[in-house]
């Protein structure tokens, strides 16, 4: 019943291209080559929409050109401070308390089957729930502002995080619990040094769903229920008329969703580069 | 501890097992693994439990090293009732790949043990050195388990369990993973460190010369559900060597004998 997302494994190349006039290009090179070779259809798109747009009067689709010249007015870096960090403070907040509770409550959900059964059902429910749908209500409880943003981000992140706790948690080999138990772990020792250590890929990829739901919540709760921030600017924009104002929120939107996975993805590597280093180790044999 | 004379020396018995069975509801019938085993291991022993594919020996492991409760019977541990596993005892499984930690370093994975059991950091830094000199690994402690060979594997794994210095040592068909001249060079490592550490070792295996060139005696399980067949003195002079110990008219007829007994003639 849950989504387990399992973490993409890049294996690099093993032999050396070679160049045209026949020179042994590294491996490095080659996969930074390929990392820009690949960017081409982003490049025809953007060309496209240039293109596209250049000469519209339409002021929801205004030309590419003057939108990123209100970028780099807005953005660079004026705006930051008054609208897109204090999305990114809640943001973190809020993805921070779901990451502790998620993980916490999931052990606890592994460790003791009577609470796994009697709060099932009630975790996959919430789980389903589209959190969008429970602004409304949290609006109430929380009124409009840091909290209410906070709140819905935290409830969004926590269950694919708790869930990719249990179900790592769950797929914990018998052989290694056995080795614990043989070299005198206790029970919650073993949960602590054994099970979680070898439930951690399994749990970074509940914590990258998470991170994704995070984002989207990020700018919705604002959207509906604050004063500030970057969904409340793109929203502002919209109902002003200001469609290059707009479109930079929106770029702004991209550029922050990639840089976070960007930096996700390399925290993944290092964290848990025994987990990518064994993998590739079993490949070769 | 219980004493047994048998004549010419007082034996201290390290592991003692008295009618032991064990049975298992698959798809809601019994199956009975285990039906009566007795035996008995004295302290510096090096016992082998050989059987038929099947017999339950991994089975009769387990719940001799508390992995397993049985469904009767008892164990005693230098005698008294085992609950769990005893801390005094060390297991070394067949899987050294799924066994080691591959989160860990080869020198946190044998430090582990001593973690848990309180010891400073300095001393445990002593210890795994000590250890991993002791099986041949000097220099690889601070590689990760998965960057090193499959027969250096399983000595990290045996370096591990001896770490803490155990009363006892099981060990369920330990080199069967690994290619036939590192088996031989497990065999000889694994007899070397018992000396060393002065360790009751329960070797469990399917393979009959193995078993003769290893242990003092040999216990031999029936199919299942397993009894003991027969025990097996292997009076071979030690130390053991491969060459000479395997060329020896009586390994052959021990080794005949035993394989007669397994394959159930």
């Amino acid at each position: 019943m849950t989504a387990p997302v399992t973490p993409q494994v890049k294996v690099a190349p093993s032999e050396p291209a070679t160049s045209s006039r026949g020179r042994r290009i590294g491996p490095r090179t080659t996969k930074a080559l390929i990392s820009l070779g690949s960017l081409w259809l982003f490049a025809l798109l953007v060309a496209l929409w240039w293109l596209g747009s250049n000469n519209s009067h339409s002021s929801f689709f205004p030309p590419l050109r003057l939108t990123l010249i209100r970028f780099r007015q807005l953005w660079l870096f004026a705006d930051v401070r008054t609208d897109l960090a204090p999305s990114l403070f809640h943001l973190a907040i809020g993805y921070a308390i779901a990451s502790v509770l998620g993980i916490a409550v999931g052990a606890l959900m592994w460790a003791l089957p009577l609470l796994r059964q009697a709060s099932s059902p009630v975790v996959y429910f919430l789980y389903v729930l589209p959190a969008p749908i429970l602004i409304p209500a949290v609006l109430v409880l929380f009124g409009i502002g840091a909290s209410m943003s906070v709140a819905i981000i935290s409830f969004a992140c926590v269950w694919p995080i708790l869930l990719n706790t249990l179900d790592g948690m769950r797929g914990t080999d018998q052989l290694k619990i056995d080795t614990a138990r043989s070299l005198g772990l206790s029970y919650w020792r073993r949960l602590w040094s054994v099970v979680l250590p070898g439930a951690s890929p399994q749990i970074v990829a509940g914590l990258r769903a998470g991170l994704q739901v995070g984002i989207i919540l990020m700018v919705v709760s604002e959207e509906v229920g604050s004063t500030q921030g970057i969904g409340f600017f793109i929203l502002q924009a919209q109902e002003n008329f200001a469609g290059t104002d707009m479109w930079t929120g929106i770029l702004v939107l991209g550029v922050v969703g990639t840089v976070l996975n960007v930096l996700f993805v390399a925290g993944e590597r290092f964290a848990l580069r025994w987990y990518y280093g064994s993998r590739a180790a079993a490949r070769e044999r | 501890m219980t004493a047994v004379g048998d004549g010419s020396a007082a034996r201290t018995l390290v592991l003692e097992a008295r009618g032991l069975h064990k049975s298992y509801t698959v798809d809601r019938s019994d199956h009975l693994a285990i039906a009566d085993i007795s035996l008995e291991v004295a302290k510096g022993e090096f016992v082998c439990i050989v059987g038929p594919s099947g017999a339950g020996k991994t089975t009769l492991l387990r719940c001799l090293s508390g992995l397993m409760a049985p469904s009767g019977g008892v164990v005693l541990l230098e005698g008294s009732p085992i609950v769990s596993v005893p801390p005094e005892v060390g297991i070394v499984f067949q899987d050294y790949g799924r066994s080691l930690f591959p989160w860990l370093s080869v020198a946190r994975n044998v430090a582990l043990p001593l973690k848990v059991r309180g010891i400073p950091k300095t001393e445990r830094t002593r210890i795994v050195g000590e250890v991993l000199s002791s099986v041949g690994l000097g220099d690889v402690a601070a590689r990760y388990p998965w960057q090193l060979s499959g027969g250096m594997q399983q000595r990290v794994a045996i370096a591990r369990s001896l770490a803490y210095k155990p009363e006892l040592l099981f060990m369920d068909e330990p080199f069967a993973s690994v290619d036939a001249q590192t088996r031989f060079e497990l065999e000889d490592l694994i007899l070397r460190v018992r000396n060393e550490f002065e360790v009751t070792v329960v070797f469990v295996t399917h393979d009959v010369d193995e078993a003769v060139y290893l242990a003092d005696r040999v216990v031999v399980l029936s199919r299942p559900p397993a009894t003991v067949k027969m025990v097996v003195e292997i009076p071979l002079s030690r130390p053991r060597d491969q060459l000479v110990t395997r060329a020896d008219v009586e390994f052959a007829a021990l080794r005949g004998s035993l394989l007669s007994l397994v394959m159930g003639h």
